[in-house]
Order: C-alpha cells, then structure tokens, then sequence
C-alpha cells in the first residue's frame, strides 16, 4: 500500500466498522414494526385496554431497543473517540 | 464536531490537578437546584383550595402516585416519591436542548452514576424484603447451574438502563447538531445570507421530536423499568 498511511487506514476501517455495527438497525427496525403492529391490531380489538397495550408496548420497544442501543454506542465510539489510532 | 461535553473549568495545580468540571455537572447541578426550589416554593402556605405552583405540585405529586400505584401495586407506594424524582430530574436534564443547552443525560458518567444508584437500591431492597439467605438462595433459583446467568442478568441491568437513555439522547443531540451546521452552511455559502437564517424555524420538527418527545418517552421507560425492577426484586419467587 502506497501513499496511505496507517493512521488514515485505520481511521478509515473504523469508519467501515461503524457503518457495519449500525446494521443492527436492521432487525431492530423489524422487530418494533412487528410489536407496533401487534399492538395497534390488540388495540382495534379491545379498544379500553389501550393504556394498559400502550405502557406494556413501550417497556417491550425500549428493551428492544437496547441491543441497537450497544450497537449505537460502539459506533459512536469508533468515530468520536477511536481508542485504535492511539496505538498505531 | 466533537460529540463530548465542554470542559469549563480545569485546574491545573493544587491537590485537585488534572480534575476537571464538564458543563454536564454544572448544568446537572442547575437542574437539581431548580427542582429543590420549585418544591420549596409550591409547598410553602398550602392551602385547601391550590392556587398557582402549589396546584401544578398537586398534579404531578397525583399523576406520579398514580403511576406507581398501576406499576408496582398498593403495598410499595412507599417508593412515589423516589421515583417522582427521577421522572421529574430526567424529564428536564433531557429536555434542555430546547433551550439550547447540550443534555444533561447525553453523558455517559451522568446516566452510569444513576445506574449505578439504582442498581444499589435494587440489591438494597431485594436484601431487606427476602433476608441474607433468602438474597443469596434466589440466585439459584429455578435451577442451580444457572446462577452465573442469573448475576449476569443483575449486573447487567443498570448497564443497559443506562446505556439507554445516553445513546438515546446523544442522537437526538447529534441528529440536531449535524442539522444545525448544515443549514448554516446552507445559508452562509449557498444562499450567500449574512446571518444563518435557516436556522430560525426549519429544525422546529427535530426540535419538537427529540427535545419534548423523546425526553418524556425516556424518563418514561426510564422510570417504569426502574419500578419493574424494583417490584421485581421484592416479590420473592415463591410467589409465584
């Protein structure tokens, strides 16, 4: 490899790494399109149950959320505050 | 574009060398200290019929017993007032970037440290209500191979309740600042205006998204797993 040098190369696999570790987004997005959906359906069905699907359903989205949450942070961290390039 | 808090004040010498003080610890101070006050002043000369401040405090003292009546059951109301604090502290910490201050919350020391407390009255509570014994019995419980997954599963939880509401905030914080910097640029270079005048009312809908939604939707989720847990680790499992 010519004319690059090994703080740009791994600045820029990290930039790779981030893009990679926000694929996370993914199945994330499924999933909560899946609960909202399911719970918009147990709504339509059972209309005074709404606050009672509406609190439960936020609990299940935040957990979910948790896992994208990580992937958010470690990309985050790969752009703002590479712990990597300090040891090239 | 740098995503951490400002550092304001550093000392450089004396015995506090290398310390330094972030506008999260100033501006988290402020909050509490404004918090502190408002109840002060709503509950001083209570009256029978509310009027003004001590009406508002009546409201959110009603709404937050009821919540942690419809969460956690009648027995542990004894935990309103902790939660209500939490809620109240959350809702603005999160909510400062309306007033164009970065969040208290988009710091990863400051939602660890509240993990880290709540973490503390989780194992508190969970060691008074079951007994020493009983505390270190239910780690073995349903099966006792599964007692590394079961500390697992308690550690862990501050961890992600506070890695939560940080990555949460520090989105909305960064979505809107890449917004901002992009409309200057906008109107400073494309449109050639002398002040960035874009900038005036097109972020409103980021603004109203994750500066009001946002925050009331994560002190929300923040303090109903907070009770979840809570309530959790006082019913024994033999209850059920």
């Amino acid at each position: 490899m010519q004319g690059i040098t090994p703080e740009a190369f791994v600045l820029g696999l990290s930039a790779l790494g981030a893009g990679i570790a926000m694929i996370a987004g993914f199945g994330i997005g499924l999933g909560q399109g899946i609960a909202t959906g399911k719970a918009v359906e147990s709504i339509a069905r059972q209309p005074e149950a709404k606050g009672d699907i509406m609190s439960t359903m936020f609990i299940g989205l935040a957990m979910a959320e948790t896992s994208v949450i990580f992937s958010l942070v470690v990309a985050i961290i790969l752009l703002f505050a590479n712990p990597l390039v300090a040891q090239v | 574009m740098s995503v951490g808090p400002r550092i304001i004040i550093w000392f450089d010498e004396g015995p506090l060398k290398g310390v330094f003080i972030t506008e999260t610890v100033i501006w988290a101070i402020v909050v509490s200290v404004a918090i502190i006050i408002f109840a002060l002043i709503s509950t001083r000369n209570l009256k029978k019929q509310p009027k003004g401040a001590q009406g508002v405090a009546e409201l959110i003292v009603e709404y937050v017993y009821n919540f942690v009546r419809d969460t956690m059951g009648k027995d542990k109301l004894s935990f309103a007032p902790f939660i209500g604090t939490i809620f109240l502290y959350l809702l603005i910490a999160n909510a400062l970037g309306l007033l164009g201050i970065r969040a208290v919350t988009a710091d990863v020391n400051m939602t660890f440290a509240l993990g880290c407390l709540i973490f503390l009255i989780i194992q508190y509570n969970s060691i008074r209500s079951k007994g020493m014994l009983g505390y270190l019995k239910h780690f073995t419980k349903p099966y006792p191979f599964m007692v590394p997954i079961n500390i697992l599963e308690e550690v862990t939880f501050p961890i992600s309740l506070s890695f939560r509401i940080f990555g949460n905030i520090l989105a909305g914080v960064i979505i809107v600042e890449l917004a901002f910097e992009g409309l200057s640029f906008l109107s400073e270079e494309v449109i050639h205006l002398p002040v960035p005048l874009l900038q005036a009312i097109l972020p409103l809908p980021l603004n109203a998204f994750f500066d009001i939604f946002e925050p009331i939707l994560q002190a929300f989720v923040f303090s109903m797993l907070t009770m979840s847990f809570i309530a959790k680790a006082i019913t024994s499992h033999d209850d059920h």
